[in-house]
């Protein structure tokens, strides 16, 4: 073939840049870095394993990472879950905490969504069309280089401040995040020799007594929307079993006063009606096998 | 015997020019860490590639696992990594790389702005790049709600009124992202398919564009 004389059996003895052919008075030469000082060596495998010794420790890293932090799982997506505080992920945060201010949201949204975003990511797109002169070093560049620092910076603050509110938040509601809570659940619950928490999949203790006026009437009308229409648990926890957990006296309180998301019923309910409710709740004993 | 068979395929295929061309190029001393140690910095591009096959090897195993519907997703994932021998690392691979190629792909980014490299003749190459970058996110955006958990359905449920927001043809593209009205089956379905099949298809053309013109060109001399 066009390679090797044919006296050789060493096909692969050319070191250097393949592409170097007849210069051609009209397009650029490819370099060959013949131009520049000291020591070019082969891409592969001379260059690759230094290459590749930083791969190791960026490798070893993300290991590490991985094996200490498992990849989070919340709950199953409810759609009619209205008390999640949404969050998207940490490199979208930026954008996401420039829509919450005045003139980036509202009747300003377009600037937020479209007009501030189109300017910096066009101008970090077009960068080569803008910054067009010759210099490539940094400091010789006062003005591309003071952009991208601003950017920087802004970038930064804006994902540190998201971040902020969103943890101010979940003191604030005391939540704790799903992905977190079924961690703790399962820990419980495979101590309690009970197997792994899976959500959606919990034995549903039978209801006792399901045909009292506390349960059908009362409680059919008010709590089932959200604890599920066999108290199964839906946006609210399961209530079916809660009496071994609670007692007549503590229902009553949190029926009366509301808990975590849950309203009040004081207004809603009459005492009687909401006692009644709470008797009803604190007979609801998983069936002992 | 390695030889003879390389010979015996060189004969027919004529491959040493290529292999030239993949391996057997130079490499200037300023990009090169072992020569000056600051010159890791130019490692960020390969980096970035090297977690791409990462993320695209684990993706490829979550998918024999994963199931895209709106009942199942979130079940197999939990199955995926509590049940499935070396499932949580698969997947926590795949969760952690995602972040991790941001990261790289944005150090990658600031090295090129900062040495000036995008200078000219290199403008598509950064053109091609920042393709690419808008590309990754996307590829975040959409992996984002496959888990199907509150975290990722409420997400995605703000991505999608934010897609609404743009003037007259927002509402086009919700639906066109959300396949209907709503964040529901179809979205999910929708997802899936931009996540593992049209995304990808787009970034490994851009990343062969996006090699093609570094070779072509040769990396940007020293300072």
């Amino acid at each position: 073939m066009a390679h090797g004389k044919g006296n050789s059996n060493e096909k692969i003895v050319f070191v250097g840049d393949s592409r170097i052919r007849k210069p051609h008075p009209d397009k650029p030469a490819p370099p060959d870095y013949t131009a520049f000082p000291g020591k070019s060596e082969a891409f592969i495998p001379n260059f690759l394993l230094k290459e590749w010794m930083a791969g190791v420790v960026v490798l070893v890293g993300f290991l590490t990472l991985t094996i200490a932090e498992p990849a989070p799982l919340g709950y199953p997506a409810n759609p009619l879950n209205g008390a999640f505080i949404p969050m998207p992920d940490w490199y979208f945060l930026f954008i996401y905490q420039l829509l919450k201010y005045p003139y980036t949201s509202e009747n300003y949204i377009v600037l937020g969504t479209i007009g501030i975003p189109a300017i910096m990511f066009g101008a970090l797109f077009l960068a080569p069309f803008l910054d067009t002169g010759k210099e490539r070093r940094f400091y010789r560049r006062p003005i591309a280089s003071a952009l991208m620092f601003v950017t920087l910076i802004a970038s930064v603050y804006l994902t540190w401040v998201s971040w902020h509110h969103y943890t101010k938040e979940l003191e604030a509601n005391g939540t704790i995040p799903e992905h977190i809570e079924r961690e703790m659940k399962s820990e419980e619950q495979i101590a309690e020799g009970k197997g792994r928490f899976i959500y959606g999949k919990e034995k549903v203790p039978a209801l006792v007594a399901p045909e009292d006026e506390a349960f059908s009437v009362t409680m059919k009308a008010q709590c089932i929307a959200c604890h599920g229409t066999e108290l199964q648990g839906q946006v609210g926890p399961m209530l079916a079993g809660i009496g071994d957990t609670l007692n007549h006296d503590q229902i009553k309180e949190i029926v009366t006063n509301g808990k975590d998301g849950m309203p009040a019923f004081k207004g809603t309910l009459s005492d009687e009606e909401i006692d009644k409710v709470a008797t009803w709740l604190a007979k609801q004993k998983a069936a002992t096998e | 015997m390695f030889k003879g068979m390389y010979n015996w395929i060189d004969e027919r295929l004529d491959v040493t020019p290529m292999w030239r061309d993949i391996a057997d190029h130079e490499v200037p001393e300023h990009v090169n860490p072992a020569h000056h140690f600051s010159a890791f910095v130019y490692c960020f591009g390969g980096l970035t590639f090297f977690i791409t096959v990462i993320q695209i090897l684990s993706g490829m195993f979550l998918t024999m696992y994963y199931v895209p519907d709106i009942i199942n997703a979130y079940y197999s994932v939990d199955y995926l990594q509590h049940q499935v021998a070396f499932g949580v690392i698969v997947r926590g691979m795949h969760h952690w790389g995602a972040s991790l190629v941001i990261v790289m792909m944005f150090l990658h980014t600031l090295r090129v702005f900062f040495t000036g490299s995008y200078k000219a003749p290199r403008e598509m190459n950064w053109v091609v790049g920042m393709l690419i970058f808008f590309v990754m996110l996307g590829l975040g955006f959409t992996g984002y709600l496959l888990p199907w958990d509150n975290k990722a359905y409420f997400a995605t449920k703000v991505g999608m009124e934010i897609a609404g927001s743009v003037p007259w043809i927002g509402g086009y593209i919700k639906e066109l992202l959300a396949g209907g009205t709503i964040v529901g089956a179809q979205t999910l379905t929708r997802f899936f398919a931009i996540h593992v099949f049209f995304l990808p298809g787009v970034l490994l053309t851009l990343l062969a564009a996006h090699f093609f013109m570094i070779r072509k060109q040769g990396i940007s001399g020293p300072l």
